[in-house]
């Protein structure tokens, strides 16, 4: 086999090196270092599996030799492939955050482990064209941020776990049941073989049935509208360090799931199952604006973003043009690295002060400036303001709903962004200016450690800010994403006719 | 067959409906484990059950089971234990700490824990 099989290499590198964690369960440094050898390499191979999709096109690989619509394919197109190395790239600098503050106790029990299992899982839903294959994935990753969410046993983990698991459970139960019903109208599994049937029967009213349960299964993960009710009380439950991987990797893997079936399966009846998903996305916006505004705790306004950010990119996927859905991926990338800054600085904020309540915050600039001014230029980027990432992808969703002639939805967005403007600026105006908090001064803050977690928040941001600036120069792998997006034969030729 | 399997699982669902909406977590949980049978005996069910023979090529024969959803639900069973056992020993040590198993007691908010 020649380079066929590169595209497994950023799933198998972080399984195999969580099993060999598995066997230093006390040696904290040799876990520290064995992790980032093993995202540096994954990193790498992620990075050369986008080169090659660029140079080469769609890679796929069938498991086992079986000819494609029997044997299990995994399909690596420039969407899965940028999406693969921006989770991978974020567990990089969440893993080097969690250096200085998971804590060793949770370092002894398999915290990088689960971390890498988790990557495991999410590359594997982001890579594989079988969607049986993808529940499989997705239980490997939700086992492993099972484990995460409740790693360190404190009594408010326990409570919250327990309903994230249970959540869980049941879409994946409605998970098998929708592939179950799919299973029996379509007789296959292959995604790309399953686009091709479902054009030949010219997707009957109960294929859009299916269309809805998979939105229902997906959106329970992703946090769209009426679903999103478990996220904001589980992602507030585990320390920093997991909240910023939740939130910046796990909801995005039920976009991107939606994104796949809504762009590749059900595209005969648009103005039914498209409309259906742009009224909820809409919704899902109109909702994460409310309790953006609604909390004085830090947590649960970006925990609200992420809502937000949901409803932004499947709006974008909703519209099935070229703007709508370039403007998509690039929102989708931008959003999981602002995340990431967004939730590793205000972890650091939360660890200055010692609480995660604004009201308790205040005058942060005199003390720490360079944190004040690196939040300031995330928050900005993830209000989208140029030249700043958020507001390409922003701009070409916009363009694209008025294309589409829904001026409406593309008015609710532009009026989102000065509600998340307004919702991150209030945590600047809270936490950095005005007169010190006597009761945060505390004594204990070791400003080694502060340095130490600066690092990755700073070096995260100037990725993000680097997106940002080099839009034009990222445009063609966008535009390459969108095309697949928007034109399944070529997705189907890939995988089909080889 | 198809029939009295469909009636069956419609049956598991209303049981695990119920229970999961109980308050007692040793329900729900029980009531996931019959919901993720329900949902694999509604993959064979769903693959049809009309094929008598094994899915082995043999000459004159062509009857043959569809041996996918059988190997879709080895799958499935094996993740749904997997997960109900997670679910059971973490139920565990939240009784243990919260020293309940009332979902209605476990509500909490972010003010006080």
């Amino acid at each position: 086999m020649n380079m066929i099989n590169l595209l497994l290499f950023p799933i198998i590198i972080p399984f195999f090196f969580a099993m060999i964690l598995l066997f230093f369960k006390e040696q904290v440094v040799i876990q520290r270092v064995l992790t980032l050898i093993g995202l540096v390499l994954s990193l790498l191979a992620s990075f050369w599996l986008i080169a090659t999709v660029k140079a080469d096109g769609i890679q796929t690989v069938t498991l086992g030799n079986w000819p494609a619509p029997f044997g299990i394919t995994m399909v690596s197109d420039m969407l899965s492939a940028l999406l693969v190395t921006t989770t991978i790239l974020i567990t990089f600098f969440v893993v080097l955050y969690s250096f200085q503050s998971i804590g060793s106790e949770r370092e002894r029990f398999f915290y990088y482990p689960a971390i890498l299992f988790m990557i495991t899982g999410i590359n594997g839903a982001f890579t594989t064209g079988d969607i049986f294959n993808m529940f499989v994935f997705f239980e490997v990753l939700l086992i492993a941020s099972y484990l995460l969410i409740v790693l360190g046993g404190e009594k408010r983990q326990l409570r919250e776990s327990i309903k994230y698991i249970l959540v869980n459970v049941i879409s994946s139960a409605l998970f098998v049941i929708t592939v179950a019903y799919l299973y029996s109208i379509i007789g296959t599994l292959n995604m790309a073989d399953i686009s091709v049937k479902i054009a030949e029967i010219n997707q009957p009213g109960i294929i859009s049935v299916i269309a809805i349960l998979f939105l229902i299964v997906f959106g329970i993960k992703g946090a769209i509208f009426p679903l999103y009710f478990w996220l904001p009380g589980s992602y507030a439950a585990p320390p920093i360090p997991v909240l910023a991987l939740f939130g910046a990797l796990l909801t995005k893997v039920g976009v991107y799931a939606i994104t796949r079936t809504y762009t590749l399966f059900f595209v005969h009846d648009i103005g039914f199952t498209h409309e259906f998903l742009m009224i909820l996305s809409v919704l899902t916006i109109v909702a994460g604006c409310i309790g953006a505004l609604a909390y004085f705790d830090l947590k649960q306004i970006i925990i609200y973003n992420i809502i937000i950010a949901v409803g932004v990119i499947l709006f974008g996927v909703s519209q099935m043009n070229t703007p709508g859905l370039e403007g998509a991926v690039y929102y989708l990338i931008h959003d999981m690295l602002i995340k990431g800054a967004l939730f590793v600085l205000i972890g650091i904020i939360i660890y200055v002060t010692g609480t995660s309540n604004l009201r308790k915050m205040g005058g942060l600039i005199k003390t720490y400036p360079a944190l004040g001014w690196t939040y300031l230029v995330a928050a900005f980027g993830l209000a989208g303001i140029p030249p700043l990432s958020g507001f390409i992808g922003k701009l070409l969703i916009v363009q694209g709903g008025f294309q589409a002639e829904n001026a409406f939805g593309s008015i609710v967005i532009l009026a989102s962004s000065l509600i998340v403007l307004l919702s991150v600026m209030r945590i600047f105006i809270y936490a950095f200016w005005g007169a010190p908090e006597k009761a945060n001064v505390l004594p204990s803050i070791d400003a080694a450690k502060y340095r130490h977690m600066m690092v990755p928040a700073v070096l995260l941001t100037v990725v993000t800010v680097a997106y940002g600036v080099g839009a034009e120069w990222l445009m063609p792998y966008m535009s390459d994403a969108a095309d697949v997006l928007r034109d399944p034969s070529i997705y189907i030729n890939a995988v089909l006719k080889e | 067959m198809e029939l009295m399997l469909s009636i069956l699982i419609g049956v598991l669902f209303t049981a695990a409906v119920y229970l999961i909406l109980s308050r007692s977590l040793l329900k729900v949980i029980l009531g996931t484990g019959l919901l993720s049978h329900g949902a694999h005996l509604l993959i064979l069910t769903m693959g049809g059950l009309s094929g008598s023979k094994p899915p082995v090529l043999i000459d004159g024969v062509t009857d043959f089971a569809d041996p996918l959803p059988q190997a879709l639900i080895l799958t499935a069973i094996v993740i749904s234990f997997g997960v109900t056992a997670v679910i059971l020993v973490m139920a565990y040590r939240m009784y243990a700490v919260h020293k309940t198993d009332n979902m209605n007691e476990l509500r909490g908010n972010d003010e006080h824990d």
